[in-house]
């Protein structure tokens, strides 16, 4: 059954993007359709679930030849099923693994349950091969984690976040700024045009690598409350560019603290916030000296996508490590 | 023609193949499960029971709603997947119409009802005769006081069934003026072998554009639309 460059059918439906990506040999993309449904939570201000569930499940089959058209390849030539078992929206999970299940019975394909994170991280590999050991910084709407990775599919957590994701921090903070769903990137960009001069604290949490926003957000919530009591203009720019640098000064810095004491050769940068212009930026420059090699990868590959996926799966895949029909959606799947 | 069978709107479970209209094997649970993880173990036993490949299949039928969100989602989701990869002709069938098939043979109208929470249920009036199920009332989600009200105004006798056991029976006793009757133990439960007979000879519907028929919009789309007609 085993082969190499095998091809995988991978599929990603956790939160608002409806995917499917046809993968060969683990970091070749033939096909990597995504159908967001970004327009449709704007007008709800964030994600809601039976609407992103309802929207999956009008789009899968669409998106499911779609990827496979562009791929030029026909359900015979697929090797294996692989889809995003969690974390996530349970709603969500569950018509990808339905469908999933389904076109892997149909066929009688090997089908492979993917963890999110994993996919995120290998979202990496379309560019290099993984040099080990390696260290991942995961930053996302709902993660912010720290994690050291020996060989292929082993994943050690060595930080995560006590209270808010980082993600999950922007989004509370362009609630509080009244911008536009989604709010990251919005910070991202009035953070370029503004300074660091309200030096908002930064959580070093000494002696772990653990992550903590939730004070740097009720920070932020209480400083723009204060200014419109006061009845004065709010700076937005300069806001936002506070926040934002408390932010990346943290993960920037214990991603570092962490690379260098467990020798990693390799980092990893990985989710939505890995999206983050000066991220980016900053944590380039900061291993700008070192021998560790700093991968990022490019913007449509930060986002939720199937290609991650089906580069995750290609592991497991060699590995043989298979899920069965009773496969289900686990909205709270450990790494 | 080989038919494939499903059901998941509400906590019954059932998976059916049949040929001809002939039942050949079916599945029917009505314990609460998930039915994620039970729906294709379930499929691929049926097929088993029936010697028959999947590929073997002609048609499928599914129950689209009204029920369960997520219910009706995996075996949606499930059988459009199917059918859709195995390019086979696929129908959807009202969940309220299966329940009221239960009583094909019957002469008379047919209540069938889903508790939908908060007094609501999902129902529509069928009327059953010489094996034979037709709409008088579509489906709908409505409170039971005001379907019961509607019911009222008829002036014929009705059957209620309904697999939710038996909610909503003391308000149909204390307020339900005409001649009634209330369907209680295993007819109440709808059955994938039924479900294949109804809709054997059904026009396929687009596989692409199948989706349950939820009879009730999210909550949040409700409000925002609320709002756009406020301002
Ligand atoms: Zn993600």
């Amino acid at each position: 059954m085993k082969k190499t460059n095998e091809i995988i059918l991978a599929i990603e439906t956790s939160c608002d993007e409806t995917a499917v990506a046809v993968i060969q040999g683990g970091n070749k993309i033939l096909s990597n359709v995504v159908a967001t449904q970004m327009e449709i939570h704007q007008k709800f201000g964030g994600v809601v679930p039976e609407v992103a569930s309802r929207h999956h499940m009008e789009q899968i089959t669409l998106v499911m030849e779609q990827a496979l058209e562009e791929a030029k390849v026909t359900m015979e030539q697929i090797d294996a099923v692989a889809v995003t078992k969690g974390p996530g929206l349970v709603g969500a999970l569950l018509v990808g693994v339905n469908a999933a299940k389904a076109i892997a019975f149909a066929h009688q394909k090997p089908l492979i349950a993917v963890h999110h994170i994993a996919g995120h991280i290998y979202a990496n590999r379309f560019q290099a091969e993984f040099d080990f050991p390696l260290l991942s910084l995961v930053v996302s709407g709902g993660h912010s984690e720290l994690i050291v990775m020996d060989e292929h599919g082993s994943y050690d957590i060595i930080g995560e976040t006590r209270d808010d994701a980082a993600g999950e921090a922007y989004d509370k903070v362009a609630k509080a700024l009244k911008l536009p769903y989604p709010g990251g990137p919005q910070i991202d960009r009035l953070a370029q045009q503004g300074e660091d001069t309200y030096n908002f604290p930064r959580a070093w949490l000494q002696d772990s690598y653990d992550f903590s926003f939730s004070g740097l957000k009720t920070a932020v919530i209480n400083q723009l409350h204060k200014l419109r009591q006061k009845d004065q203009t709010i700076d937005q720019e300069n806001i936002a560019a506070s926040f934002q640098s408390s932010v990346m000064e943290v993960l920037v810095e214990k991603t570092y603290q962490a690379a260098t004491a467990y020798e990693v050769k390799q980092l990893i940068v990985a989710g939505g916030v890995s999206a983050n212009k000066e991220l980016r930026e900053r944590m380039e420059e900061k291993f700008k000296d070192s021998s560790i090699q700093v991968m990022i990868p490019p913007l449509y590959l930060c986002t939720d996508n199937a290609a991650m996926i089906g580069a995750a799966a290609s592991i497991q895949y060699h590995q043989e490590d298979f899920a069965d029909l009773s496969l289900n959606a686990n909205p709270g799947f450990m790494l | 023609m080989k038919v494939l069978a499903i059901d998941t709107s509400n906590q019954p479970m059932s998976v059916a193949v049949t040929e001809n209209m002939i039942l050949e094997s079916e599945l029917t649970v009505n314990v609460k499960r998930n039915h994620s993880l039970q729906l294709m173990p379930a499929i691929e036993q049926v097929l088993e029971h029936a010697s028959t490949s999947i590929k073997d299949i002609d048609k499928i039928v599914v129950a689209g709603g009204p029920g369960s969100y997520t219910g009706l989602r995996i075996g949606v989701t499930t059988a459009k997947s199917l059918a859709w990869s195995l390019d086979l002709p696929i129908v959807q069938v009202s969940s309220l119409k299966l329940t009221a098939a239960s009583l094909l043979y019957m002469d008379g109208y047919v209540s069938p009802f889903f508790d939908a929470r908060r007094g609501n249920v999902f129902t529509g009036l069928y009327k059953v005769s010489k094996g034979s199920v037709e709409q008088i009332i579509p489906d709908q989600n409505l409170s039971m006081q005001d379907w019961i009200s509607k019911l009222n105004e008829r002036e014929h006798p009705i059957t209620f069934i309904s697999p939710n056991a038996d909610a909503f029976k003391e308000e149909i006793a204390a307020q339900f003026q005409l001649d009634y009757q209330y369907i209680e133990h295993t007819l109440n439960i709808p059955r994938a072998g039924m479900l294949a007979s109804i809709g054997v000879n059904q026009d396929a519907d687009s596989v692409h554009l199948i989706a349950p028929n939820y009879h009730r919009l999210v909550e949040a789309e409700a409000k925002w639309l609320e709002q756009q007609k406020e301002e």
